[in-house]
């Protein structure tokens, strides 16, 4: 698993940061437009996905590695139950928004609807670090094999 | 009525690529098949003729927003489903790939009979 | 309304070449047109995050399928299961389409959401507070995302949850060659 040709690293290398920012803008405004995390950290496992297959895994390796991504996946689930909890404590109900009935933000605006901007970065943390882990243990495990 | 029954014989080739194929690629293939269109059947449920997006502009009115949007529980329920099973086909090609190295083959046949 | 019905036969055209082409690329390359085109059904249908999603999540699994199979000394598996079997499930198919049929009638007929058919006991239904509360109790303009993270945030709970096990089953799977080498044990 060597990565592929000079020109699918050179695009590769122009066009990820595009696809990057998309899926961290879909993440961020998925209160307003559609999107929202789910979709938002698949783009972000995607794009990281596209780097590993023009790379190979040598190359990408040194870059972020399995452990870190597995520590996103953990800590993003971990911020989602904090948020839950700390509904509990503040706002009366587990998960409840208690952001936006202490300080409502005004509507449209991206600093608006509560904990839902926070607990969408969570989940596209989640989503993706978790969908990339699986992808890099599967394209491990054939590396493995092929040797 | 029509299109409700059109989701449904998406479903039933799923249904028969997972009873009749021997192949385990197909086998999941047509477990892919059947989850789309199952959110296929939800999201037609909840569509209105001439309805709008349940997402809300500046400036519009919710007492006609109410009469006009599509319904939006479905379509909450289907976008946690499409991803779960991401993950789920995630795990089965994992173990698809698992007996891949212990028996040589994909045919489920053959590794009935290579028990043990 | 016909359009969506011609995407509909489109992606069981797509599923049925899908289930029947020999070799696995044309296959899994097939079940990526029923995705793409179910993708832009939703979006007919007034479903633009669910459009999203599923495009991204289709050209995923397709890499994913790609990356398993591919070189496999092809999985050159022909022929069907047993005769007995497919009678079998004929048997059931048939079962299934009368059940349907029964409760068809139960649905509100295509073009009415549950929203349109009047109720005996309650004034509204859950959908009906959500579009008219949302912006209001929650502060998001999308009522999807309002529904996803705020009304009905335990099911997103539960999601993680079953998204995290799923990938955890599929790395313990996976793990003991990762770590230590074809042989195993070390």
């Amino acid at each position: 698993m060597t990565g592929m040709s000079p020109i699918v690293k050179t695009v590769t290398r122009w066009v990820s940061p595009f696809i990057l920012a998309f899926g961290i803008y879909i993440a961020l405004t998925g209160h307003l437009t559609p999107g929202g995390g789910f979709p938002g950290g698949v783009i972000v496992a995607g794009c990281f996905i596209l780097i590993t297959l023009a790379y190979g895994k040598e190359r990408v390796e040194g870059i972020f590695d399995l452990k870190s991504a597995s520590v996103t996946d953990s800590l993003a689930s971990l911020s989602f139950l904090c948020m839950g909890l700390l509904g509990y404590v503040f706002g009366g109900g587990f998960l409840n928004n208690f952001i936006q009935s202490g300080f409502p933000g005004k509507a449209f605006e991206l600093l608006s609807g509560g904990n839902m901007p926070i607990i969408n970065i969570a989940i596209g943390f989640k989503v993706g670090g978790s969908l990339f882990v699986v992808f890099a243990y599967l394209a491990l495990f054939r590396a493995i094999e092929e040797e | 009525m029509l299109t409700y029954l059109l989701a449904f014989i998406l479903f039933a080739v799923g249904l028969y690529s997972v009873i009749n194929k021997r192949n385990l690629i197909k086998i999941i293939m047509g477990i892919i098949i059947m989850e789309h269109a199952v959110n296929a059947f939800l999201i037609l449920i909840g569509y209105r003729l001439s309805g709008e997006a349940p997402i809300l502009e500046e400036g519009m009115a919710i007492s006609e927003f109410v009469n006009t949007a599509m319904d939006p529980l479905p379509q909450a329920l289907v976008i946690t489903s499409i991803v779960i099973s991401l993950g789920v086909v995630a795990l089965m090609v994992a173990i698809a790939v698992r007996l891949y190295q212990h028996y040589g083959t994909f045919d489920i046949t053959e590794i009935r009979k290579l028990r043990g | 309304m016909v359009l969506i019905q011609i995407f509909l036969v489109f992606t069981i055209i797509a599923a049925l070449i899908a289930v029947e082409a020999p070799s696995p690329l044309s296959s899994i390359i097939s079940l990526g047109a029923v995705g793409f085109g179910l993708s832009i059904a939703f979006l007919w249908l007034g479903a633009p995050d669910i459009a999203i999603t599923q495009v991204v999540v289709e050209i995923i699994t397709l890499v994913i399928l790609i990356r398993a199979t591919i070189g496999k000394g092809v999985t050159e598996v022909r022929g069907n299961e047993s005769k007995p079997l497919l009678i079998g499930s004929l048997i059931l198919f048939g079962l299934g389409s009368a059940f349907f049929a029964n409760y068809l009638s139960a649905f509100p007929e295509f073009g009415k959401t549950a929203m349109d058919v009047p109720m005996d006991v309650f004034s509204e239904t859950p959908s009906q507070y959500y579009l008219k509360f949302g912006l209001e109790k929650v502060g998001g303009a999308n009522v999807v995302n309002d529904i996803l993270l705020d009304f009905r945030a335990y099911d997103t709970l539960g999601e993680a949850t079953v998204l995290f096990t799923a990938v955890l089953g599929a790395i313990t799977l996976l793990n003991k060659e990762v770590f230590f080498g074809k042989g195993g044990e070390k």
